[in-house]
Formats: structure tokens, sequence, C-alpha cells
């Protein structure tokens, strides 16, 4: 998993909320046995004007023009500004995975459904809940300003704006040590064999019938 | 010191390793595996040269992918086919037990676990699968996970996990006649929303509760998802322990006897604190349809389609304004004026012997209303399908004008050939009416299997009491 330290990058504002899995990557995508590929098609059904199928050359599709990802000054964004309950739904990993391969490492919004925020966490990705009125004054300064990007500061826990103010957020101790680091989360658990083996052990002891 | 919740209970006896004040690594009892999120799990372990940890602790089924038409054709999608493919491929490999495709024991991954018998009271059981909350209505610590996850628990049997908070909805008195669990689930996501329940593990508790049977139970629980929690859970008591016996993965003989002693004390301390609480009158819930895009967007079959208008949040009247260009339906329309073009009966929501019987006894001595395109009934299970052809309901539905297909998810994600047109509006017994969930532009209203019965035969949604 890549390191998460320091992001600077360009903001792209996602004005909906209870953005859905199902929305981020459409089932037809989820077919496919591999973890890459999937950015052409994030949030298919809203970004083009076709219907979308595994296999389609996207750079030949009709793009939605209403939809905020296909706005030009949004080219190249690595920071996806949302709103309430995102990424609900679906426990479906090929919406991070879509989101990363897209190109973006951080999502700001005030709440994100449980399954999601964890599944992020495990690809390199931030999510950033921030309070309801942080979050709207960022819509506010992003549509205003063409090329507004942030800087997510995880090591220091601070969001800093272009005109220098400073959000900060909170976030587990031990998500951010293993996102700061990269660290494998398997690796990780296979440090503690033993324990889980004396735990074993014990539960065979006091309860059997879950070892049949 | 006040008692302690079910969750804590669940939860205290499977951490392994506490990491700090909330995260722990916790033991995973049970792992439920389907197609669809496991491959890019199996390809990572094998990538990293792991093996399973305890074999024996997981169970395999596909239910996505597969069609539920003539099983003897095959999966033609080919895409479909290779997905299916390799998660037999990666069984296989692996000594991992599968029920495939032609096994009458597959099915719906939340189905057929308890049916067998493999989903325990005070099991974690997790699945790559965000509807494995359904299992909770077993007493188990039952959740969704990503594939990340789901790699992580077949190398090392455990999960690192972030203890959520608690809260119980209590559902007092009892459910008038024609309202179902369905309802009562869908009531619940009305009051408190679909973020109502992020971060937390609801108890289900209550008289009305405690009325349901376990398929009811389960299909309260299976939307806790829907309401933002990750897990939903009712207390053990003879319902469950009168379902559970003499399944096939079931304890049998002595070790039968010790479990449900230990199962009996899966229920919340009776001075146990919760974090929030949730009360209903179950004797008020009415059948409800759902008229937008999120399980939130909900009136009763009596009520009329909401005027964003009166929605003063200015975030919230947007997405009713775009959830209703997106139905095709106008403010302050009547629920019992919208027509339906398909009915689909099933998914781990609404799939189980009870669900068909209810719907069966609707549809008895009618007929698919002409507009009506397409009228699907999909059980649950290949067990559940037999049971309901020895009692003839297979009969009352194609006699009806129903479809009675093979078991799988179907049309509630449809990634197999069962779906929506664009435009097409659905009577739906599943879980999720999200934006082309059942098909790309398709429609979906979210309703009890008794609703979807009367709406396919009337071709309109309407109220049980013509029935």
């Amino acid at each position: 998993m890549e390191k998460f330290t320091v992001l600077n990058g360009i903001v792209a504002p996602l004005d909906r909320s209870n953005v859905d899995t199902d929305a981020i990557i459409p089932k037809q995508f989820l077919k496919s046995i591999r973890r890459s590929g999937f950015g052409p098609n994030l949030f298919d059904a809203w970004r083009y004007l076709d219907q979308g199928e595994p296999g389609l050359d996207c750079s030949k599709r009709p793009l939605n023009p209403d939809f905020v990802l296909n706005f030009e000054r949004y080219d190249g964004a690595s920071i996806l500004l949302a709103r309430e309950n995102f990424g609900c739904g679906s426990s479906r990993e090929h919406a991070p995975w879509a989101l990363l391969d897209y190109g973006f490492r951080a999502i700001l919004a005030p709440s994100f459904a449980d399954i999601f925020f964890n599944n992020c966490f495990k690809n390199g990705i931030l999510p950033v809940v921030l309070d309801p009125k942080a979050i709207n004054e960022l819509f506010k300064q992003v549509e205003a300003l063409p090329g507004y990007r942030l800087s997510i500061d995880l090591p220091r826990q601070q969001i800093k704006t272009p005109d220098g103010s400073l959000h900060s957020f909170e976030i587990d101790a031990f998500r951010k040590e293993c996102l700061v680091n990269g660290l494998d989360d398997i690796a990780l658990t296979l440090r503690h064999v033993e324990d889980i083996r004396s735990y074993e052990k014990r539960r065979l002891q006091e309860t059997p019938w879950l070892f049949q | 010191m006040s008692g302690r919740t079910l969750y804590d209970k669940l939860w205290k006896s499977h951490v392994v390793r506490a990491e700090n004040d909330s995260m722990a690594l916790l033991y995973i009892d049970r792992h439920l595996v389907h197609e669809v999120t496991s491959p890019q799990a199996f390809e990572g372990l094998r990538l990293a040269g792991r093996k399973p940890w305890r074999v024996a602790a997981n169970l395999a089924v596909a239910d996505h992918n597969v069609p539920t038409t003539d099983r003897a054709l095959g999966v033609t999608d080919p895409v479909s086919r290779l997905q299916i493919d390799t998660l037999d491929e990666n069984c296989l490999e692996f000594g991992i037990t599968e029920f495939r495709m032609n096994d009458v024991r597959q099915g719906i991954v939340h189905v057929i676990g308890p049916e067998q018998g493999a989903t325990l009271p005070g099991m974690t059981v997790v699945c790559g699968d965000s509807h494995t909350s359904t299992i909770g209505a077993f007493a188990a610590l039952a959740f969704g996970i990503g594939t990340s996850e789901v790699e992580h628990v077949l190398a090392t049997q455990c999960l690192l996990a972030k203890k959520s908070k608690s809260m119980r909805v209590t559902v007092n008195h009892r459910l008038p006649e024609g309202v179902t669990a369905k309802d009562i689930a869908l009531a619940i996501i009305r009051l408190i929303g679909t973020a109502g329940g992020t971060g937390y593990a609801i108890e289900f508790a209550g008289e009305a509760i405690r009325s349901l049977s376990m398929e009811g139970r389960m299909t309260l629980c299976n939307m806790a998802i829907e309401a933002g929690a990750r897990a939903g859970m009712v207390a053990v008591d003879q319902t469950t322990i009168d379902y559970i016996q003499g399944r096939p993965f079931a304890p049998k003989g002595a070790l039968w006897e010790s479990a449900v002693l230990n199962w009996r004390t899966l229920k919340s301390d009776d001075d146990a604190h919760f974090d929030y609480e949730v009360c209903l009158d179950a004797s008020k819930i009415r059948p409800h349809v759902s008229w937008g895009t999120s399980p939130e967007m909900v009136v009763t079959i009596d009520d009329c389609v909401p005027d964003p208008e009166r929605e003063t949040d200015p975030v919230r009247r947007e997405a009713f304004e775009r959830a209703l260009v997106y139905m095709g339906l106008k403010a302050n329309q009547p629920i019992n004026t919208i027509r339906v073009d398909k009915v689909f009966i099933g998914s781990c929501t609404n799939s189980r012997i009870e669900d068909l019987r209810a719907a069966a006894g609707v549809v008895q001595g009618h007929h698919v209303a002409e507009s009506v395109k397409q009228a699907l009934v999909v059980p649950g299970s290949g067990l559940v399908k037999r049971q309901a052809e020895s009692e003839g309901l297979d009969q009352i539905f194609t006699k009806a004008g129903f479809e009675w297909r093979e078991p799988g998810c179907s049309m509630c994600l449809a990634m197999n050939a069962d779906r929506l047109e664009p435009g097409e509006r659905c009577a739906s017994t599943s879980n999720r009416n999200f934006e082309g969930r059942q098909g790309s532009g398709g429609r979906t209203h979210l309703v009890s299997p008794q609703m979807a019965a009367a709406a396919a035969i009337a071709g309109h949604f309407t109220d049980l009491g013509a029935f």
C-alpha cells in the first residue's frame, strides 16, 4: 500500500448526499477479477451519456457535460469533496479501487458509511470527516476559485486552505500509523500468531461447537 | 456498573488482542465467500504464498452472477462465467467447501448460511457483502467487509475492527395483519435515515421482534445496513433455537445441549446501557412503499409522493427533486396510482420460504395484470425452491403468470440477465432503490412480498385490503 503523508492537490466538489457505492462503480464492472482498471468507470452512469459496459473504450464515449468531474477545471483532482453518508450501500471495495485508479487519494465529507470508510484505509485513501459547516465553507471556496487546491497533512492532522486557514481533523491513531507507514494489515496481524493460536485453544475448550 | 449489551458480549468474547481503546484484533468464526468480492483476495493470498488459516471456517457459493433460468445451459455470459469459474478453482485449490451451481444447497449466501446451520448464535460472521448483517438475527455479530478484509480473514482468521456504539431499536406491540418485518425495516429507516445507524451496531428488541419468525428477523437485520449500521442483531430465544436444531452444520448430541445453554445467555442484560435508543409502535405501522432513490425515501401505501417544496433543508430538497426526476414521479401523487412494469420477489431480504408463502397467499386465485411485462419469483436457495414446490407454491405463481426461477441474487442487483430496462418501474422485495441498481435507468420501489404480489395483480401499488 502506498504511504500517505502530505497531499497537495486539486479539489473536485461532488455536491450530493448519500452517494452510494453502486453510483461510484456500477455493478456491471464488478465482474472483473482484477483490482485495477476501474478508474474510467468511476461514477459511470453520471459521467457518460451512454450506457457503460465492461470492455467499452471509455475515451470514445460521450461525456455528460453537466457532471462535475468532466469540468476542465477539476482535471487532475486528487481530493474529492463530498456530502453526508458518502459511500453508503454495498461493501464493494471496487468503489475505493475506482476512486484510487481515477487519482483520488483523499475524500472530505461530513460523514461516511462505515464499510466504505474502512475500505479506504486498506487502499491508501484518506477519508476525512469534517463538521458540516467546514464542508459547506469548502464547497463555497472550491466553486468560487478555479484551480482550488488543499494541502492535507496527515501526520499533523491538518488541512490547509489557499488562504492559509487550517482545519484540524480526527483519525484513529492505529489507522493513522498504518496509512502514514503504508503498512500491510495482514503482515501486522501475523506478528500476533501466538495470540491467535492461544485464543483458538481457549475457545475450543469453552465453545467446541464453533470448531466442528 | 451497568450491565452489558448483547453486542458487548459478542465483541468481548472475540477479542484476540486489543490494539487500543476501540480497535481490536477480532476472531472470526465463520467466513462466507461469494464470487464477486473474493477473486482479488484469493489472488493476494497466492501472491504472498499464504494459505487459509482455518479452511473449515469458510463456506463458499456463487450467487450474484448465476443465471436464474435453466441451469443445464450453464452460464452464457463469458464475463460472469469467468468469475464463477474463478471461485470454483479457488475453492478447489484451497480446499474450501463450496455449493456449486447445480447443488440443491446453492443459493444466496445470506440465505444458505442460516439454512445449513452454518451461522450460529454467538459467532462472528463476515462476508464480502454488506447484507451479512442478515445473520445477526441469530444473535451473531455479523457484518460485511471489503475484499482486502476477505483476504485478511482468509490469511489470519481475524480482522482489525473498531468497536461500534450501541443502539437499541425497540418495536413494541404487535404488527397488524398484512404488515411485515420488511415494513418494520422501512419504518425504522424512514425514522432514523440511511445514515442514522452509521457507527452503531443495532439490537432490535420488543414484543413485535419477539413475535417475528427467524425469517422475519433476518429480513429486519438484513436492512440494518440500509439504516447505516454494519451490524443488526436480535437476542436468542426459543424461536432461534428451534430454527437451528437439526440443521446440517448445527451441533448435535451433547454438544447441542452445551451450545444451547451458552446461547441462552446471548441477550442484553436488563440494566445494559445503550448509546442511543429508538422506540416504535408496531400496531401503527402500515405497509410501506419507497418512492425515491434511497431507502429513507419511503412512505406508506395510503400516502402520497412527498413535495420537495415542503423540505426546508436545501441538500435534502435537491436530493428529493433529483429523485423525483429519476423516478419519473410527481410531487403529491398518491402512491396507489403508481403503475409498475415489472415485479421482483426475491433477494437476501425476502426470498425465504415464509416470504414465498406470504406472496403466494396474495396471488392465489388471481392473475398478473396485463400491463405488467414480467413478474419474477426467485427463491433464495435450491432448498427453499424445493420446499416451495412441495407445498405447491410454484403452481400458484406460474398459474397466475409469474415466472418461477432458479435461486440467486437476480434482479436485486442485476449482475445476471435479470434486469430492468431504462425507465422501467419495478415493485421489488429487495433492499436498495439506488439509481441504476436493478439495471441502468431502472426505477425501484421497495416493498414487502405481499405488497409486491398485490402490485403484480393490480398493475399498480395497492393496499392488501383488496385481497
